[in-house]
Order: C-alpha cells, then sequence, then structure tokens
C-alpha cells in the first residue's frame, strides 16, 4: 500500500475554521461575569436602561401573545428568549442608523421609533403600520426572508456616498444564511467597504426545520469568510456580550472598514408565529427547558441584582407601566380608519396612469355611498 | 441635429441626465471602465468618475439590492442588467421590492429606479439572452416598462424614465441597437412615459406594435400599401401603462386592428391590448382582433430564429386576412 501525502489536510482546513470562531460570552447563565476583560463600558444607568428595554420586549410578547388569540392582532412572530439578540444589539446604535428589520424584529423597530400603535396595525394588516415619518430612519418588516440583508448592503454604501457617520443594521435567522440574497448582501458590503452590521438571530429552528439542517457549517459566522468579512459567533442570551460585539461591530463599520457578520446562538421560547405553527411537533420539552434555564432576563437580572442596581419593586413597576402603555397603544390602533382601495390606487404612482384614474373614480364613488 | 445609432442615444441621454443630476449614479457588471458590454456606458466612468459610474460583482439580485438601498438614501440609480433573461435572479428586487415600497409605505418613501437591460432576437445570441420577458413586469403593478423602436425615443424616453419618480424597466432591443440612424437633437428632450406615438397615419388598419416588430410593421406597411391597403402603425412606446386613448382612437378610426409582438403568443402584452380593445370599442370593430406573436416555446436556438421569430411577412399576411375579413 502506498501511503502518500494528500495535497491538502481537510479534517485539519477544517478544524481551523471552526475555532476561529469561538462563542463571546460575558456572563454565564446564573449571570455570573465570566470574562470581565471584554466587558462594556457601560453606566449604571446604561446597564439598568437594557434591562428595562428586556423587560419590556417581553411584556410586549406576553401581550402581543394574548391580543393575538383574542383577535385583536394578526400576524406576530413571538420573540420570548431573545432580548438580549434584539434589544442589547439594537442598544448599540443610534437613531440615525438605518434598521432593515425581518418580519421576528418588531421590538428593536419600536425602540428605533415605530409608535407601537403602528406596529399592532402592522400585525393586523393596515396601511397606516407602514406609514413612517421621514426621521424614522427604518424599513416596515421584511417578510422575503433575506431581501433585507441586499437592501441593507445598499443603504450602506448609500450612507458611506453621502459621508454620514453611521450604518445600516439587519436582521436575519438561522434558516435565512441559506438564501442566496443573504451571501450576496454580505459579499457586496465586503466589495464596496460599506457601513453595515448583518446579524443572524440563531434560535436553533427556521418553523420546524433545526439550525443543522441548513448547513454544514459548524457555525454560521463563519459564513463571513466567503465574503471577506470579520464574523463573531455571541451568546444570545447574554445581553453584554451582545452589546459588547455589536459596540465592536459598529465601531468597526464607521470607522470605514467594512462591514461585520454577528451570529446570536439564542432561542425563542414560543411558536414560529402566530399563524397556526405548533412546536410540540419538532420540539421536545428538553430543548425548551434547556433554553429557558439559559433565559436572557434571568441571568442579567441576576447580574444586576447583585450590583445592587435593580430590584423585584422596580420591575414590577415597569411590567405595569408597559401594560398600562400597551392598552393604551391598542385602543390607538382601534381608531385607525377603515382603509380605503381609492387611497391604494393613489399610492400606486407618482401620479396616476390612466387606467389607476379610472380605477380610483370607481371606488371613490362606491367609497363615498 | 445628428445622426445616432440607438445606443449613442441611450449613451447621450444617460451623459446629460448625470450632467444634471448628482443623485444618479450608474452600476452594474462591466459598465465602468469596459463602458458596458454594448457601449452604452462608454466614458461615463471616465468623466463622472467610479463614485458615480461603477461595476458591480457579478450577482443580479445583489445589483436589485443596492437599487433599492440606495433610493432610500436619495440617490437615483439607474442599474444596468447585463441581459433580460437574467431578469429572473433579481425579480424579487423589482417586482417584491421596488414596485411595491410606494404603496406598501403610503408614499412616504418611493423608488426613484430605472432598470436598463436590452432583450430581443435577431442577432443570434446565446441561451436566455434575448427573451421577450416584457409581460412578467407588465403583469406587476407598481413599475413602468418602456421599450423604444428608434434612436430618437430611446433618448427622449430614457431622459424621462430617469426624472420619473417611479421605478421603470427600459427594455433596449438588442437588434436596434446599431441598426439604423436617426436624426436625434443634440439637447436634452422628454417624451413622456404612457404616450404611444404614431409612427404612420392610416385608414384600413392599425397595427398596434411596440419594439423591434415596429419597424417590421412599416416593411409590411409600405408593400400593403402597393396593394391598396393603407396601414396605421401605433408605437406604444411605453406598454406598461398602456396609451389606451392612442390606441382607441386609431381602432376607432380604422375600425380594424392586428396587434403585433416579437414575445410568445402566451406572453408580452398583445393580450392586454386586444382585451382593452374589446372592453371599450368592440363596436368599432369590422373584423375580430388579428395578433402576430411567436410560437409558444421556448426562445429559439440561434440558428433558428429566423424561422421562428415574427417578420414583416407575417405582419403583412394577417394584416390582409383582417382587411379582407
Amino acid at each position: 500500500m502506498v501511503n502518500k501525502k494528500q495535497p491538502v489536510d481537510f479534517e485539519a482546513l477544517l478544524s481551523t475554521i471552526d475555532a476561529a470562531f469561538p462563542m463571546v460570552q460575558i456572563l454565564d447563565k446564573d449571570g455570573k461575569v465570566v470574562n470581565k476583560d471584554i466587558m462594556p463600558d457601560l453606566s449604571d444607568d446604561q446597564l439598568v436602561e437594557i434591562m428595562e428595554k428586556m423587560v419590556w420586549s417581553r411584556i410586549l410578547h406576553e401581550r402581543s401573545m394574548a391580543l393575538a388569540r383574542q383577535g385583536r392582532l394578526g400576524f406576530y412572530a413571538p420573540t420570548a428568549g431573545q432580548e438580549a439578540s434584539q434589544l442589547a444589539s439594537h442598544y448599540a446604535f443610534v437613531k440615525e442608523d438605518v434598521l432593515l428589520p425581518g418580519y421576528r424584529d418588531i421590538p428593536q423597530l419600536i425602540q428605533h421609533g415605530l409608535p407601537v400603535s403602528k406596529a399592532f396595525l402592522w400585525s393586523r394588516g393596515h396601511s397606516l403600520g407602514n406609514e413612517y415619518p421621514e426621521d424614522l430612519n427604518a424599513l416596515p418588516p421584511q417578510i422575503i426572508i433575506g431581501a433585507q440583508i441586499i437592501q441593507a448592503m445598499g443603504v450602506g454604501i448609500g450612507l458611506k456616498k453621502r459621508g454620514k457617520q453611521n450604518v445600516a443594521f439587519t436582521y436575519t435567522g438561522d434558516g435565512g444564511s441559506s438564501q442566496g440574497d443573504f451571501y450576496e448582501g454580505l459579499n457586496y458590503a465586503g466589495a464596496y467597504k460599506a457601513p453595515v452590521v448583518f446579524f443572524i438571530q440563531n434560535n436553533g429552528y427556521a418553523i420546524s426545520t433545526p439550525r443543522h439542517k441548513q448547513t454544514a457549517a459548524t457555525t454560521l459566522a463563519q459564513k463571513a469568510v466567503a465574503a471577506g468579512i470579520p464574523g463573531i459567533q455571541v451568546d444570545g442570551m447574554d445581553a453584554l456580550a451582545v452589546y459588547a460585539v455589536t459596540k465592536q461591530a459598529r465601531d468597526w463599520a464607521v470607522a470605514g472598514n467594512g462591514p461585520v457578520l454577528i451570529e446570536t446562538i439564542t432561542s425563542r421560547f414560543g411558536p414560529h408565529s402566530t399563524s397556526g405553527d405548533d412546536p410540540t411537533r419538532y420540539r421536545d420539552q428538553e430543548s425548551f427547558d434547556y433554553w429557558e434555564q439559559r433565559d436572557p432576563l434571568i441571568r442579567y437580572r441576576n447580574f444586576l441584582t447583585e450590583k445592587g442596581i435593580w430590584s423585584e419593586e422596580k420591575e414590577n413597576q415597569l411590567i405595569e407601566k408597559t401594560k398600562e402603555e400597551i392598552k393604551a397603544s391598542v385602543t390607538e390602533a382601534d381608531q385607525a380608519p377603515k382603509q380605503k382601495v381609492s387611497d391604494f390606487l393613489k399610492n400606486m404612482y407618482e401620479t396616476p396612469t390612466q387606467v389607476i384614474a379610472e380605477q380610483i373614480a370607481t371606488f371613490e364613488a362606491k367609497e363615498s355611498k | 441635429m445628428a445622426q445616432k445609432t440607438m445606443i449613442e442615444a441611450i449613451t447621450q441621454a444617460l451623459d446629460q441626465e448625470m450632467e444634471r443630476d448628482q443623485d444618479i449614479l450608474i452600476f452594474g457588471e462591466d459598465v465602468g471602465k469596459n463602458g458596458g458590454v454594448f457601449r452604452a456606458t462608454a466614458g461615463l466612468q471616465e468623466k463622472y468618475g467610479e463614485e458615480r459610474v461603477s461595476d458591480t460583482p457579478l450577482a443580479e439580485s445583489g445589483i436589485g439590492g443596492l437599487a433599492i438601498g440606495l433610493a432610500l438614501q436619495g440617490f437615483r440609480p439607474v442599474p444596468e442588467i447585463q441581459f433580460i433573461g437574467f431578469l429572473f435572479e433579481v425579480l424579487d428586487s423589482i417586482v417584491g421590492q421596488a414596485a411595491r415600497t410606494r404603496y406598501r409605505m403610503s408614499s412616504t418613501r418611493n423608488m426613484p429606479i430605472t432598470i436598463r437591460t436590452p432583450f430581443g432576437g435577431g442577432v443570434h445570441t446565446p441561451e436566455m439572452h434575448s427573451d421577450n420577458l416584457e409581460g412578467l413586469l407588465t403583469q406587476s403593478p407598481g413599475i413602468k416598462v418602456v421599450v423604444p423602436s428608434n434612436p430618437y425615443d430611446a433618448k427622449g424616453l430614457l431622459t424621462s424614465a430617469l426624472r420619473d419618480n417611479d421605478p421603470v424597466v427600459f427594455m433596449e432591443h438588442m437588434k436596434l441597437y446599431r441598426s439604423f440612424r436617426d436624426e436625434v437633437p443634440e439637447e436634452s428632450y422628454t417624451i413622456p412615459l404612457g404616450k404611444a406615438a404614431i409612427t404612420r397615419e392610416g385608414k384600413d388598419v392599425s397595427v398596434i406594435t411596440y419594439g423591434a416588430m415596429v419597424r417590421e410593421a412599416i416593411k409590411a406597411a409600405d408593400e400593403l400599401e402597393k396593394e391598396g391597403i393603407s396601414v396605421e402603425i401605433v408605437d406604444l412606446r411605453t406598454i406598461s401603462p398602456l396609451d389606451i386613448e392612442t390606441i382607441i382612437a386609431s381602432v376607432e378610426k380604422t375600425g380594424r386592428v392586428v396587434v403585433v409582438q416579437e414575445a410568445q403568443r402566451q406572453a408580452g402584452v398583445g393580450a392586454m391590448v386586444m382585451s382593452e380593445i374589446s372592453e371599450r370599442a368592440i363596436l368599432s370593430l369590422k373584423a375580430p382582433i388579428g395578433r402576430v406573436a411567436a410560437p409558444d416555446t421556448v426562445f429559439p436556438f440561434g440558428l433558428a430564429e429566423t424561422s421562428w421569430l415574427p417578420n414583416a411577412t407575417d405582419i403583412a399576411e394577417k394584416v390582409k386576412a383582417t382587411y379582407n375579413f
């Protein structure tokens, strides 16, 4: 037998790649600091603010589930479990940065300036939900998985051409990283050195399809290598780690170094969406138990309580206040006027075409009856 | 006035609008230093720099996303899709995204994007270069589709497209790029989108067509004139939205119509034109509406183009049949 050396050691190659994407973590699952060297520079007030946003988001989630069950909301994609991934990442951006959310990224969109009542109108399917003021630097939630990635790339290139010190940031899920547009967006942003921060929120499932059926890649962060850009894998249940890597990525992008890909390892505690998905068909109880023990709120709460800057009383006050605000937002959404087809027709083109003008006249006659 | 080919007229329109409006950005595969595979953007990168005329990676979907993102930052993107067959790669960005933005955001955002793309048969291209895919686009609310048939129209229509605040797909027929010259004014001018042109006045039969079939219709009309049949040619120029007024006025005048397209019978915009006429002018018709279109097969192998593509003879035959009905 000839024992000739192979030209390339494939096993060594793969393990070298995997080794380059360790999971960044600052707080362990009990809220103990395990990596104080990379602790972000945040004041006590800022640390508390991140907790407030996460608690707010959990309550928004619980109320949204209840409202959807009552038929008072339409499409809703649950967010519980992803608070650190969504809210702590958003906390690293500024109002002038441009957000391109996926359909599960409503909490970031609201934090970026979208009124809660509009988020509810979007869920119900009302045009007012997407009527954004000019200074809201965001697009409505994207339904076509991957489209937000190529568009964020375009926005980033636009920001760079305008000489702005801002970034575009966008989110997709683990399933979304299999799309062509995901790769194209990263690759273009790299080629143009565009200021974009891309997030993969890896919650383990794309509807019922587990993460390991999407790709043979050990991490999703390593997909950045294909675009020649930095990729980071972070504990997505750890608010401090998510904030720290997002801040670093934003600083890097704003400084003109190009885009960054961040994979947050997270979980959704509920179904894929309220449109009839039953996660017990494809996930066992152990999986839910495992992740609920890693609840971002529990560990961050422990961390803040230990520091003496958070209390049960404070949290309960915040919960009550949030519930009241959500109630008011539902009432506001209820008051939206009935949608008119003539308005839809008027929003097709700047100037209606002849055929559309005819249809406007037809519908206005019907609507005035 | 100068004699220009259609491609020269296109380049001049791009140049003059770029000069006028700093927000216009041209990008695509090989449109920069190379000046485009058909020379449509020749000299523009040299004149306006890489910031305004740039080559992209080879990925049409990315080109679409780039255009949308730039439009959101206040630019007026003019992307190029190198050949029409590659439209499928970018259909979501055009039809699923840009076309819907004004509607979905209640006119708080809009997409002033002009997508230029060559198409059309008769030049023996390889597969997926020449297909007549305009029907896919005209069925999509929110975009306009323009198909010029001559150098003069190409310049005026492209100038209008670039100034339009909604997405326009500007389809450039490859056979028309350099096949003839036309008087084209040096100065900038516009031709309104959504307005057809009467290429030739006639009284017996209206031939309603667009793109390369306009030239074929002219040839047919010349022949038919010798036989005493007077053909009116309506060049649609914009195929979405249709200029219903001009179409109906011509039909009411002649009472006979033949709709002509290079696309397959099941594709293109012929059926749409026919149904508008049926709804709006059936009492003026002295004969059923005739149609000339390609067979319902995949676009032909290069050597089979001449027997597949509709031509002047097909048009003349259909006009005679309609006239003698």
